[in-house]
């Protein structure tokens, strides 16, 4: 008999980056789809150009500044630029977006050591880059136009978040059929909870998302926002108004899910979840601005590598000292 | 000048940078660049300071116990930015405004005790000198480096004459993560340069 030896691994995954990344792109479509029906075609447009653009300077970057020459494209600059398209106003100009995209791509994702390595996920840091830089055409909210083919002659208007913080619960015009289809002024991608839904069911049935971040992260905005609903309703807004408005779909199903930005445990899951959800949360309810997913996400992003320090599974064998 | 001379003086705009290189002053660094002219004033005013401190502390590096070294190079140093926070509080009145505390704290600037320490204190007054004024150009360069990219993206103007105006502005350059964001990036700039030429040095 011939006994043939082998390095390890020696158990392979079919998976590889750009399958991933493929399907992360498919189950983005609906969103996009939505959003070229909410706002016009340049929403849509936004979200193509990111994708392009990010493609591009990732292959400029690997081949160019970090030479590496078997570099092949695999899809994760096109999902980040997609991804930060997703979580601008349809109001950003296009080169704002490539600005962003290159300070996502370069300093968030590149200058830490490229994928994987990033401890900030890169489109959420590209916004709040571009939040900071360019406030004034970060927040300017559209009117959904509710068809196919508007580009211009769209109606400003605040976000619901926004009104709720300035005036009150009561104000708030849209109802939560509203909210959860999508008829309602936001970013890019985040408006429709149905389409973010449908997207995302496709990514957990296709195994690429564990259900342990969204549920722990929706769950402690639900509970949270219950207690002070019951403090404050006309200040702090019901649980469901919380749940479907703002990003906190397109954030707890698609960012704070990031395989690279957040922790490896279901333990360090959980953990990272209710952080997420109580930053959210007080964000909205006592900071400067209206909307907090974003900034609460890069803040657990940060705590990552303590969290999986902390939860670090005990290897098999070994007796708790 | 002779060969000695001139390398301890040319060391401290890119080999040995004291901001981007050693990472050493950091905070009127990130405190002062917010423009041109802050980074080009807060330089000169170290600059001033490091070098009447390098040549004083030579002079006495033989008399000075080693014990109380540093106290006695802290009190030469606290008298000397006395005198400049003074002088720009009489001439530069609007610079000394906005730098503002900033002055006073280049008594506890990390350029100067380190020059005073690792260099000034073993070395001639000659050499001192030479060292202080590289190092505190060096110093000065940097700075005003980084407030004129500051200022330029942030504001659209360099030096207070206006470039481009309100037509493009990055508002994040003017604000703390700005200051932060250009600092890594000329740091690696530097440590690219200092790479090449490593391997230039090895080539030969």
């Amino acid at each position: 008999m011939k006994l043939i030896t082998g390095n390890a691994p020696h158990l392979r995954s079919k998976d590889t980056t750009s399958k991933i990344m493929t399907d992360v792109i498919i189950a983005l479509i609906p969103a996009l789809i939505g959003a070229w029906y909410f706002f016009g075609f340049y929403a849509f447009f936004l979200a193509i150009l990111g994708a392009l653009v990010g493609e591009l300077f990732e292959l400029f970057i690997m081949r160019y500044l970090r030479k590496d020459k078997n570099f092949v494209p695999n899809g994760s600059a096109a999902v980040t630029g997609i991804l930060l398209a997703m979580n601008v106003s349809p109001a950003t100009p296009w080169w704002i977006m490539i600005i962003g995209l290159i300070f996502a791509l370069g300093i968030a994702k590149h200058a830490f050591g490229g994928l994987g390595m990033n401890i900030f996920n890169p489109a959420l840091a590209g916004r709040a880059f571009l939040l900071v830089s360019f406030p004034v055409h970060m927040t300017t909210w559209y009117k959904p136009a509710l068809s196919f083919s508007k580009w211009v002659d769209i109606q400003t208007t605040a976000t619901p978040l926004a009104i709720l913080k300035e005036k009150g619960f009561s104000h708030i015009n849209v109802s939560y059929g509203d909210l959860f289809f999508g008829n309602r002024a936001g970013s890019i991608g985040e408006t429709s909870v149905l389409l973010l839904l449908i997207g995302f069911i496709y990514l957990v049935v296709k195994g690429r998302i564990k259900l342990m971040i969204p549920l722990t992260y929706v769950g402690t905005v639900f509970l949270m926002s219950s207690i002070f609903y019951f403090a404050n309703p006309e200040r702090f807004g019901t649980p469901l108004f919380h749940i479907l408005s703002g990003g906190l779909m397109l954030g707890a199903l698609f960012m704070a899910t990031d395989m690279v930005t957040s922790p490896m445990t279901p333990r360090g899951q959980a953990i990272f979840g209710v952080g997420c959800g109580v930053m959210t949360l007080l964000i909205r309810y006592f900071a400067g601005y209206p909307e907090g997913v974003s900034l609460s996400i890069l803040l657990m992003n940060g705590f990552v590598p303590l969290i999986d320090r902390f939860t670090q599974p005990r290897i098999f064998g070994e007796v708790k000292s | 000048m002779s060969s000695r001379s001139w390398k301890e003086f040319s060391k401290g705009f890119v080999l040995e940078n004291p901001t981007f290189v050693q990472a050493l002053g950091m905070c009127p660094t990130l405190a002062t660049t917010t423009n041109a002219k802050n980074g080009f004033g807060m330089g000169l005013a170290a600059t001033a300071v490091l070098v009447m401190s390098n040549v004083v502390i030579s002079l006495i590096r033989k008399t000075v116990p080693e014990k109380i070294r540093i106290p006695i190079f802290i009190t030469i140093i606290a008298s000397f930015v006395t005198i400049v926070d003074l002088l720009m509080h009489a001439y530069v009145y609007d610079l000394w405004k906005t730098l503002g505390l900033f002055i006073p704290l280049i008594v506890v600037n990390c350029i100067i005790m380190g020059r005073a320490e690792a260099f000034a204190s073993k070395n001639n007054v000659w050499h001192s000198f030479l060292d202080g004024l590289g190092m505190g150009l060096g110093f000065t360069a940097s700075l005003t480096l980084l407030g004129s990219i500051r200022e330029l993206l942030g504001n659209g103007t360099l030096f207070d004459i206006t470039i481009w105006g309100k037509a493009f502005n990055v508002f994040i350059m003017i604000l703390p993560p700005g200051a932060y964001l250009t600092l890594g990036l000329l740091a690696a700039l530097f440590a690219f340069i200092g790479m090449k030429r490593k391997e230039r040095g090895n080539n030969k």
